[in-house]
């Protein structure tokens, strides 16, 4: 999982969804096979529920009104060898889903300017 | 920097996708990606989502996926060739501090030749070549995520959306709390650094080259563990 900024402690599971990976389902928030028991209350998941039962750490800024959810403590940044889904722009903007090189060996590099 | 392999290994069957852990986004990395003449998908990640989906802390970074979409090696020190700055010579006229840089540029671990002979053995060999680790080991060699570490993801979330809006001292508090927070993440360090621009002296208390020396050049890039 990764971090992500809120203004609310209450937000919609769109929102959580898009932000975290995470997706309301019956049995709670679930990303892949792995479920987090948390209810949502009219479409809007309890931020703080969820970091106390994934152990996941919530940062609070309270100049801002922001918090920040971090991801799941405890295991390892990957929890299994499979590549998670990762979808980013290219330089030219356009949206490209590493899934779409399924067949082909692929070596990933991660760089920077600074 | 990768176009050239690109182009010998890509006829074999490999593609290479570069990502740039960038919070100033594409106008910050494309006159790299320009000058490289890059014909591979370059990619933006001004979030730094895969400093936390994969585990990276460092650049560059490379990751194995095999044609399954499954990972092979995780990340770990990855250079196509010994870079040319790694053998400039400081010049009689360098500022002792450049100087100083440049000495300890040349004492880092560039592991190069022995990175790039194992990809092309993986390329060749696929599964049955022995630098495809098992899932297991995958997952093994994969950073841990202490509580501590979520803490860090979390305050340099912060302080990449506080600096979007416009604080940037407010953000340099979050990032600072991260750098406390998970001490050998160098993209935290560096992405922070760098966005503070002529702050940085008055917001943190150390930069890149007292950290280096601190922890010894040779420690920077960890050795390959093929």
């Amino acid at each position: 999982m990764v971090a992500a900024v809120f203004d609310s402690l209450f937000v919609d599971a769109a929102t959580f969804e898009r932000l975290t990976g995470w997706s309301m389902r019956p049995e709670g928030l679930c990303r892949g096979e792995r479920c987090v028991p948390v209810a949502a209350a009219k479409g809007r998941v309890d931020v703080r529920a969820f970091a106390d039962r994934s152990s996941s750490a919530l940062v609070h800024d309270a100049e801002n009104g922001l918090w920040a959810l971090g991801p799941e403590s405890g295991g390892r940044a990957l929890a299994s060898a499979t590549l998670p889904e990762l979808e980013l722009p290219q330089v030219d903007g356009e949206p490209f889903r590493m899934s779409s090189l399924r067949g082909t060996k692929v070596l990933l590099v991660a760089w920077a300017s600074w | 920097m990768w176009q050239e392999l690109r182009a010998a290994l890509r006829p074999k069957g490999l593609e290479i996708v570069t990502v740039a852990l960038d919070s100033g986004g594409a106008i910050a990395a494309r006159p790299w990606i320009e000058a490289a003449k890059a014909d591979h998908p370059s990619l933006i990640d001004e979030r730094h989502l895969c400093d936390e989906l994969l585990g990276i802390v460092n650049v560059p970074s490379g990751v194995w996926i095999d044609e399954t979409g499954t990972i092979v090696r995780p990340p770990e020190p990855a250079w196509p060739r010994r870079p040319a700055f790694a053998d400039r010579e400081p010049r009689p006229d360098d500022p002792p501090l450049r100087a100083e840089s440049i000495r300890v540029v040349r004492g880092l671990r560039y592991e190069a030749e022995r990175y790039i002979g194992a990809l092309r053995d993986w390329v060749e060999r696929g599964a049955a070549s022995p630098f495809a680790l098992p899932g297991d080991e995958v997952v093994r060699r994969s950073r841990p995520i202490p509580p501590e570490v979520s803490s860090a993801a979390a305050s340099f979330a912060l302080g990449l959306e506080l600096h979007r809006r416009g604080q940037p001292e407010r953000a340099a508090y979050w990032f600072g709390e991260a750098m406390r927070l998970q001490p050998d993440n160098w993209t935290y360090r560096r992405q922070a650094w760098t966005l503070a621009g002529p702050d940085r002296e008055r917001f943190y208390a150390t930069d890149w080259l007292s950290e280096v020396k601190r922890l010894g050049a040779e420690s920077y890039y960890p050795p390959l563990e093929l």
